[in-house]
Order: structure tokens, then C-alpha cells, then sequence
């Protein structure tokens, strides 16, 4: 017989962890919610356009004069009524739940996401590894609706992914492995902490060739553009996604715009200090400004999610030789050689970054 | 709890494995071996094993099984032809196996002197263990296995590498740097003698 | 690790260093400088052989927690390992050249193979042997496959992969069974604890079973042996060359290492099997190699047999009986060479001289090579005052000194049916006329080498002292 205080013990457990999991991804369900929007939006402004102007919040007072706000519920809500086509021959089974193994490694990735100090759903030792395990589970949702959907153009995009995000995965994961090299630590928290002192001191600046790389591989991994020849529709209609229709679409689109903003998150963890305040260290170090806090750690995203938008405004999508090209002969021999450069200034305890301590 | 978490992945990993031979399609089958590798993978994160069970997932699950899939489903199998050899291989197969499952109860119900496992201080993460262990008493080891790595890349690229003279491809420097006289020959002719 | 250790090591990391160095160079060479990648591979052989004489060792030292070993032994077979890996790439380079591909990776690869042989020499841990074993096959499988354009070549090597694989798998899974009765990797301990354990486990037989398997497997052993005629068959002849050469010395330290250094207190379990993987051995290969047509195959057949031999001095199981096993797969290795440097040597572009029948008449031909050939093959027979007379005849010595004298008869039985097939193709050589004409035509250097290799194996066996007080050495017998 189970032990009824136990069984309330395992009870108030579970339930606290699915009360943290429900404050962590509402609020980045809204995030997602809008960054649609904000896409529109901002590649509209940069094309001297104007974006979705037309729902708007109008019972709201205080909203009443900026429409478009309504634009991510009006899409939501269509996309629910709309119907789920299933192709003939598909696998229904497969089908239906690729969308799904796509979302939910997303989702999964944030729960070692840490925002301020201590505030992360699951402090694990491994943070990063479970990080880079599950970005890389996310090709399987792909795969599989490529495959699932018994179509050349989804089969072609499912391929094609596959093969751009593992091969920028070798990249990114050699980038991961600088800064667990500098910080000396797979845990997200401990590597911020690793970063404090002042903005120098963060990682940007020692690591700065695998930053940069880092952020296009994370470009590359999320199949956006320039890197988007997964669903580029100039080729392949919509790549892996071109059978997919209403909820199921929605999914999918939900976990490239999650992703985003996690590998956003990441580049700020590893990087930039994470919660760390850029003003610390500095005159202003003792006023509001050199408090840290989560604040700048949502900045700091922001700036990146801004960086995806702005790259799809920018530039040509890349041909696909040439993507693989730039990820095996230049990225890797680049992180590999700054990888045993970056070794080499640990070893000699090089001041500021990697002063023992 | 633990423990019915342990059962809950076991059973979900035997069943996985099960399905992985009883099922028809190949694509299903690679995707039941990934069912497996996870729910391994979980068993593993059961017994504070953290490192090895994300490894695992990473290497095994977002790597190997990847490229076996697009393998898989790129080649046209066909199910039948494999399964005709089922019926007269099977006494062999079935010899085999039971011979490896004696074996295995051998070994677990031999009394041997019990093991006790490891324990280790909490404050060391055991990855760093593994590194520190990796890196002083089995060096030797892992040195040869990374020569064992390099030697697979070096023969996967001497039996598939094409050389380039059959293959017909741009330099882009060279369309670049081209100059109008590599193109263009001006030649002056004598004008034809109007009649 | 400190220096002595490193000091210890040098051969292997010199071996690696000039290896990843080679395959770098090689792959900015342009094909008319092919040649390089040749001279430098053979001048790292060189070296590593001077090392490896220069470091010879008194007594056994154990290094890097115990993982890493140097005794005579192993360093004498080092040398052979290396010279014959010499004669090895000698020997291949006019028949790799003359089929168009004369590549670097044959090269590199070769010298990662060798690597793994040493690795596996030295080794004093279970996983070490495994993985030094892991890294040879994996060279030679990419070796066999490297001809692409051939249909036998990449059966074989299909062949040879998934049977490797299979003989790998065993192992390891003997390996583990004996990891998880003992605990340990290390031999050392391994025969440690095999020896404090009073009462008998069938686990741990069945352990043995497993390795035993996957030993015999390696070796070309009956009923173990079925990849070993396709693959001599099928591969490019330079690579059987390379395959049935160097390779058996290791896989002769790995049985040694495993069975006597690790589980001696079993031996009374393995001699058993050995005895029965031995007879069936030379048997088989005695018997099917006499239909054989082609050389190769047939040689193949001959060395599955030699394979028996070479058991019967280990399974005496004790230590006049192991140096007589070194001195057979030593004499073995050097006849090996040597007959598939002939083939080699009478080969030449669009021409194999796989056939037995292409041996008809070699006197008339070239009367020189017919001679040097007539060594090997009396050699490989057994006849006095070859080389391989004094092997067999050691062997057989060590067995009944150990009083197994029924299988001493049963050997020389099998080697006197064994002859037949030797002897035939000396007839062919002789007494009949040539079906080709064609003139004889190679480098110098092969040629020179080739006779050389033949007049050793006439030199050892007249003066079989030499070569025996080594091996007794070795093992600290004299």
C-alpha cells in the first residue's frame, strides 16, 4: 500500500513543477503570440511598408489607436477553424504527430533556461548539453513530416534540413564547448556567473569568433533565413511543411518562432552575461542601472530576436552547396582553431577572463 | 517514486525494442530504436547518470539515428524479400538467442561477490568525473579510439571521394578575376573589297 | 604520465605522428610526386624499427596505469611487424602503380594498420586489445574496398567487414562477460582474481568461449575460418599481401596476451579448444586447398592450415611451447611474403597471375625466380633445411615434450597431405611448358627484394638458430 503522506509529498511536487512549467510558457506562448507580429511589422517598416494595420484592440481604451495588436489572435483563431487536410496515402499517425516532436523539444529546451539568478525550472548540472540533446531532437519533427506527408516537395525539405542541421550542429556544438571551456561549467547559471564583473568581462569578447558563429549556426539550425532552403518556396513550395494545413501548420510554426527566441536566449547566457548588467563596473555601477536583473536579460533577447528579423530583410537566401560549404570548411575549422587558442589563454590564466578563482 | 519511473520507462523501452523487430516498415522500426534510446536514456538519468544519458540522446538520438533514417527512407526496402530467409533462419536465430539468454542468467544468478556501486561525494558533477577519468588513467584508450575516428573519416572519404576532374563545378574567384583579353580576341581583318 | 612512460611509448607515437603527417602532405601532392608519399612511408618504418631496436627492453615494464606493455616479446615481434610491413609496401608498389591506384590513403592506411599491430602487441588491457584490434581491421577493411572499380574487391570486402564485425562483437562480448565476473579490464588483475576464484563458474567458461571465438575468427581458424578464402581471393593482391603478413604476428601477441597472460589459470579450459580449433584447422585447409585453381585461394587454404600449426605450440601451455609458436608464425609471416611477393612479381598490368596455371613453365622462363619460388614453396611444405621445416618441426617437438604425442602424429599427418599441393605447383614450374611468354619485367628494387625475402627463409633454415634463440629469448628461455 502506497504511503498516503508520500503520495501527497509526490503530489505537491508534481504539482509545483507544473506550476512553474505553466509561469514559464504562457507568458512565452504571448512572446511568440507577438514576435509574429513584430516580424511582420518590422521587415513591413524595413520595406517601407506599413504591416497588419488592421485589428485592432478597440474596446481597450488605451489600445484603441494602435490596430494590428489583434493580428496574432485574428491568425490564431482562423487557424484553429481551419480544416486539417491529410493527404491521401500519408501516415496518418506520423503525420499528425511530427508537429508536435518539433514543438515540444522547443518547449522542453526552456526548462533550463535560468532569467535571473535562480530562477530557472530545473538547475541541472548538464544545462547545456540538455540544451544542444534537444535542439538536435528537433530534426525529427521535420524528418518526419517530410516523410509522413508522402510528398516530393516535403520529402526534398525534410532532406535537405536534415542534413544543414546536423551538419551545423557539429559547429554550433564546438562553439558550446568554448564556453563551457571558460566558464568551466555545463550549468547556465554558473556559466553567467562565470561572466560577472563588468561588460568586458563577458564572453563576447574572449570568445568573439565563436560568438558570431555561433548566432549563424543558430540561424542555420532554426531553418530561417538565409539558411531557410528547407521551406525555401522559390524551389520547393514549403519544404517539409508544404502538406500541412490549420492547427498542425500552426504548430510548426510555433516551434520555429520558440526556437528563436531559446537560441536568442542562449546566445545571451553564453555570451553577454545573461541577467548581468552591463552598467556594472562602471560609474553608473551603483545606481539603478548596474542592478542585475531580468530586465536585461529580456533586452539582451530582444536584441537577437530583432537580428533574426533583420536577417531575413537583408539577405538572399543562400544556395545549398554553398551553405554546407560555409558550415564544414570554414566554421568548423575556425571553432576548432579558436577552441586551442581560447585552451592555451586558460591555461595561461589570461586576465580578465579566465583568472582562476 | 523512483521506482515508478524506472517501470514506466521500461516499459515503454520493452516495448519499443519489441515493436522495433515485429514492425513492418523500416522507417517505423528506425523510429521505435529511437523510442528505445530515450527511454534508455531516461533509466540512465535514474541512476544519476546524468552525462551518459544526455550523451546518449545526443550522439545516438540526434546524430546516428538521424542519418539512419534518411538513409532508411531513401532506399526503396523491400519487406518481403527480407522476410523470406525469416522461416529458415529461424532455428539458428532461435539457437542463439537462447544460448545468450542462459548465458546472461549465468552470470546474474552465479553467486558472485556482490558489487557494491560506486558513491560518490555529491559535490563532484559526474561529469566532471568522467572527464577527469577520461583524461589521467584511460588516456591511453582514448587516444587510440580518436585514431580509430580518424581512420574511419580517412577510409569513408578514400572509397567515396570523387576526384574533381570528373566533376564539373565554378570557381567563383576565377569567374571573378577573369579579364576582358582572357575572353575577348579582337582580331582585325581586311575589310572585303567592295565590288 | 611521465617521460620514461612517453620514453616507452615512442615507437607508437612516433608511428601516429609521421602517419597524420603523411596523410596531410599526401593529400596537397600532386600525382607525379605520388612518390613521396611512398618514401616517406617507408622511411617512417625506418625509423620506428631503429626506435623499437634502440629501446629494446630487458624485462617486462608496465606503463600508463598498467594499460601499456613492453617485453621482449613484444618488441621482438614489433620488429618483424614493422620490417615485414616494409617488404609489405616494397613489394606493392610497382602492382598498385601498374593498376592506377597507386593512392597515398594505401599508404596511410597501411601505417595506421601497423599502429593498430603495435598497439595491439603492447597491449595489457582488454579494452586497449580490443581497440588496437579495432583500429588494424578497420584500416585493412578500408584497404580491401580501396580498388572501387572492382566487383570481387568490394565483395570481399563486404565479406570481411560484416564477418569482422561479427568477430569483433563476439569478443567484446566475451570480454564483458569477463568484466563482469572480475570486475577488471587489466590482465594483470584479471589473472589475479582468476586465480582466487575457488570455485568453477560456467559464466566464466562461457567468457572464454566468446573470446576464444573471436580470436579464432581473427586468426582464419576452423570452423571460423569462411572469410578467409574470399577475402584472400577478392582483395587486390598487394592488400592479401598485407593482410596475411604482418597482421598474424599481431593477432598471435593478442592471443598470447589474452589467453596465457590473462587467463593462465584456464588454461585447462582453452587447451581443449585449442586442440579442436587446431586439428579442424589443418584438416580443412590441408585438404580443400589441394582443388584449389587459384593461387591465392590456395593460399589462402595454406594459411588457414599454418593457423592449426601455429595453435599447437600455444596450447602446450607453457613457455618452450609459446616460443615455438613464435618462431612458426615468424617463419610463417616470412613465407607468406614471400609467396605473395612472387605473385606479385609475375603479375603486371591486365595480367593477375592468380592462376596456378600461370606457373607452368616459370623455369623456362626465368629460372632464377622458378628457384626462389621452389624455396617457398619447399619452405611452406615443411622440407629440411627450409625455414618452415624447422618451424613445424619445433612445434611438433614442443607437443610431444608435453606429451600430446597422438596430435603430434595427427600434425604430421596433415602435413604430409598438405604437401600435395606445394609439390604441384614445383611440378608446374619444372616439368611443364609455358602457357606465358612474356619476359619477367619489375624495378629492380623488386626484384632484389623478392630474392632477398627467398633467400632468407634458405638462410634461416640452415642456420634455424638464429631466429630460435630470439624467440627463446623472448621468452627469457635462454
Amino acid at each position: 500500500m502506497v504511503d498516503m503522506s508520500t503520495f501527497i509529498d509526490v503530489a505537491v511536487y508534481l504539482g509545483i513543477i507544473l506550476i512553474k512549467i505553466l509561469v514559464l510558457v504562457f507568458p512565452l506562448f504571448i512572446v511568440v503570440a507577438y514576435y509574429t507580429l513584430a516580424e511582420r511589422k518590422i521587415i513591413g517598416y524595413m520595406q517601407v511598408r506599413v504591416g497588419p494595420n488592421r485589428v485592432g484592440f478597440d474596446a481597450v481604451p488605451g489600445l484603441r489607436r494602435i490596430r494590428g495588436l489583434g493580428q496574432p489572435i485574428a491568425d490564431a483563431v482562423k487557424l484553429m477553424f481551419k480544416e486539417i487536410v491529410i493527404p491521401t496515402n500519408a501516415n496518418v499517425f506520423l503525420f499528425v504527430i511530427a508537429p508536435v516532436l518539433s514543438f515540444a523539444p522547443a518547449i522542453a529546451a526552456w526548462a533550463v533556461i535560468p532569467f535571473d539568478d535562480g530562477w530557472v525550472v530545473a538547475d541541472i548540472n548538464v544545462g547545456l548539453l540538455y540544451l544542444l540533446a534537444m535542439t538536435s531532437i528537433s530534426v525529427y519533427g521535420v524528418i518526419i513530416a517530410g516523410w509522413a506527408s508522402n510528398s516530393k516537395y516535403a520529402f526534398l525539405g525534410s532532406i535537405r534540413s536534415a542534413a544543414q542541421i546536423i551538419s551545423y550542429e557539429i559547429a554550433m556544438g564546438f562553439t558550446l564547448v568554448g564556453v563551457v571551456l571558460a566558464a568551466g561549467s555545463l550549468n547556465l547559471s554558473d556559466i553567467v556567473m562565470a561572466q560577472k564583473g563588468s561588460l568586458i568581462h563577458w564572453y563576447w569578447l574572449p570568445l568573439f569568433p565563436l560568438f558570431i558563429i555561433y548566432f549563424i549556426s543558430a540561424t542555420a539550425e532554426t531553418n530561417r533565413a538565409p539558411f531557410d532552403v528547407a521551406e525555401g518556396e522559390s524551389e520547393i513550395v514549403a519544404g517539409f511543411h508544404t502538406e500541412y494545413s490549420g492547427m498542425l501548420f500552426a504548430v510548426f510554426f510555433l516551434a520555429e518562432y520558440a526556437n528563436m527566441i531559446l537560441v536568442s536566449a542562449l546566445a545571451v547566457i553564453m555570451f553577454l552575461g545573461g541577467w548581468l548588467s552591463p552598467f556594472e563596473g562602471t560609474i553608473l555601477g551603483e545606481t539603478i542601472l548596474g542592478q542585475h536583473g531580468i530586465v536585461w536579460f529580456l533586452l539582451k533577447t530582444s536584441i537577437f530576436m530583432l537580428l533574426f528579423l533583420w536577417f531575413r530583410a537583408t539577405f538572399p537566401r543562400y544556395r545549398y552547396d554553398q551553405i554546407m560549404r560555409l558550415g564544414w570548411k570554414i566554421f568548423i575549422p575556425i571553432t576548432l582553431v579558436w577552441i586551442v587558442v581560447e585552451a592555451a589563454a586558460v591555461l595561461a590564466n589570461l586576465p580578465p577572463w579566465f583568472v582562476e578563482g | 517514486m523512483i521506482k515508478f519511473t524506472f517501470y514506466f520507462f521500461s516499459i515503454i523501452l520493452i516495448f519499443a525494442a519489441m515493436r522495433l523487430i515485429t514492425v513492418r516498415n523500416p522507417v517505423h522500426a528506425a523510429l521505435f530504436l529511437v523510442l528505445s534510446f530515450f527511454s534508455s536514456a531516461s533509466i540512465w538519468l535514474l541512476l544519476h547518470a546524468e552525462f551518459l544519458a544526455i550523451a546518449l540522446i545526443l550522439v545516438y538520438v540526434g546524430a546516428v539515428m538521424v542519418l539512419f533514417l534518411f538513409v532508411v527512407m531513401m532506399l526503396d526496402i523491400n519487406v518481403t524479400m527480407i522476410r523470406d530467409g525469416f522461416a529458415r533462419y529461424m532455428p539458428v536465430a532461435t539457437l542463439v538467442g537462447v544460448v545468450i539468454l542462459v548465458e546472461m542468467g549465468l552470470v546474474i544468478f552465479s553467486h558472485l561477490p556482490e558489487v557494491q556501486p560506486v558513491v560518490m561525494a555529491a559535490d563532484v558533477s559526474n561529469t566532471k568525473m568522467l572527464g577527469q577519468v577520461l583524461y589521467t588513467i584511460y588516456v591511453y584508450p582514448f587516444e587510440i579510439a580518436a585514431v580509430i575516428l580518424l581512420v574511419a573519416m580517412v577510409a569513408a572519404i578514400a572509397l567515396t571521394h570523387i576526384p574533381r576532374t570528373r566533376m564539373k563545378y565554378q570557381t567563383p574567384s576565377h569567374q571573378v578575376n577573369v579579364r576582358r583579353q582572357d575572353r575577348v580576341r579582337l582580331v582585325k581583318m581586311p575589310t572585303e573589297p567592295k565590288d | 604520465m611521465t617521460l620514461i612512460e612517453l620514453n616507452m611509448l615512442m615507437p607508437e607515437i612516433i608511428l601516429l605522428s609521421m602517419a597524420s603527417l603523411i596523410l596531410i602532405i599526401d593529400a596537397f601532392l600532386p600525382d607525379d610526386l605520388r612518390d613521396l608519399t611512398y618514401q616517406l612511408s617507408q622511411g617512417t618504418l625506418i625509423g620506428v624499427g631503429l626506435v623499437i631496436f634502440s629501446t629494446y627492453p630487458q624485462q617486462t615494464e608496465l606503463a600508463l596505469h598498467g594499460m601499456f606493455v613492453t617485453d621482449p616479446m613484444g618488441a621482438t615481434l614489433k620488429l618483424f611487424i614493422v620490417g615485414i610491413v616494409f617488404f609489405t609496401f616494397l613489394y606493392s608498389r610497382s602492382y598498385l602503380k601498374e593498376r592506377n591506384f597507386f593512392k597515398g590513403e594505401y599508404f596511410t592506411l597501411g601505417l595506421f594498420a601497423t599502429l593498430g599491430m603495435l598497439i595491439m602487441v603492447s597491449a595489457h588491457n582488454m579494452l586497449v586489445i580490443y581497440l588496437g584490434l579495432e583500429l588494424l581491421s578497420l584500416s585493412l577493411y578500408a584497404m580491401v574496398a580501396m580498388h572501387r572499380d572492382s566487383q570481387s574487391a568490394t565483395e570481399a570486402a563486404m565479406k570481411y567487414f560484416v564477418l569482422g564485425a561479427i568477430a569483433s562483437g563476439i569478443l567484446l562480448y566475451g570480454m564483458s562477460m569477463l568484466y563482469g565476473m572480475t570486475g577488471t579490464l587489466d590482465l594483470n588483475e584479471l589473472s589475479q582474481s582468476l586465480s582466487t576464484l575457488d570455485e568453477y563458474h560456467t559464466a566464466l567458461v562461457f567468457g572464454l568461449v566468446f573470446i576464444v571465438v573471436g580470436l579464432a575468427f581473427k586468426l582464419g581458424a576452423v570452423p571460423f575460418h569462411m572469410w578467409v578464402p574470399d577475402v584472400y581471393q577478392g582483395s587486390p593482391t598487394s592488400v592479401t599481401l598485407f593482410i596475411s603478413s604482418a597482421p598474424k604476428l599481431a593477432a598471435f601477441a593478442m592471443v598470447m596476451r589474452l589467453l596465457v597472460d590473462g587467463m593462465g589459470h584456464l588454461h585447462s579450459d582453452w587447451q581443449d579448444m585449442l586442440i579442436l580449433l587446431s586439428i579442424l584447422s589443418m584438416a580443412i585447409g590441408n585438404i580443400v586447398a589441394i582443388s584449389q585453381t587459384n593461387i591465392k585461394r590456395m593460399l589462402a587454404y595454406s594459411t588457414i592450415s599454418h593457423v592449426g600449426f601455429l595453435l599447437l605450440g600455444i596450447l602446450t601451455a607453457d613457455k618452450a611451447g609459446y616460443a615455438a609458436s613464435m618462431f612458426y608464425v615468424v617463419s610463417y609471416a616470412l613465407m607468406t611474403l614471400g609467396g605473395f611477393g612472387m605473385i606479385l612479381l609475375l603479375s603486371r598490368a591486365g595480367f593477375e597471375a592468380e592462376n596456378i596455371s600461370d606457373y607452368k613453365g616459370l623455369n623456362e622462363r626465368n629460372s632464377w625466380f622458378a628457384f626462389i619460388m621452389l624455396i617457398l614453396m619447399l619452405s611452406m611444405m615443411g622440407v629440411p633445411p627450409m625455414l618452415g621445416f624447422w618451424a613445424k618441426f619445433s612445434v611438433v617437438m614442443q607437443l610431444i615434450n608435453s606429451g600430446m604425442l597422438w596430435l603430434a602424429i595427427v600434425a604430421v599427418l596433415f602435413a604430409v597431405i598438405g604437401a600435395f599441393y606445394y609439390l604441384r605447383i614445383i611440378w608446374m614450374m619444372y616439368f611443364e611448358k609455358p602457357e606465358e611468354t612474356a619476359p619477367i619485367e619489375d624495378t629492380m628494387d623488386m626484384r632484389v627484394a623478392v630474392s632477398a625475402n627467398g633467400l632468407l627463409v634458405l638462410g634461416l633454415g640452415l642456420m634455424p638458430h638464429t631466429l630460435m634463440t630470439i624467440c627463446l629469448s623472448a621468452f627469457s628461455l635462454v
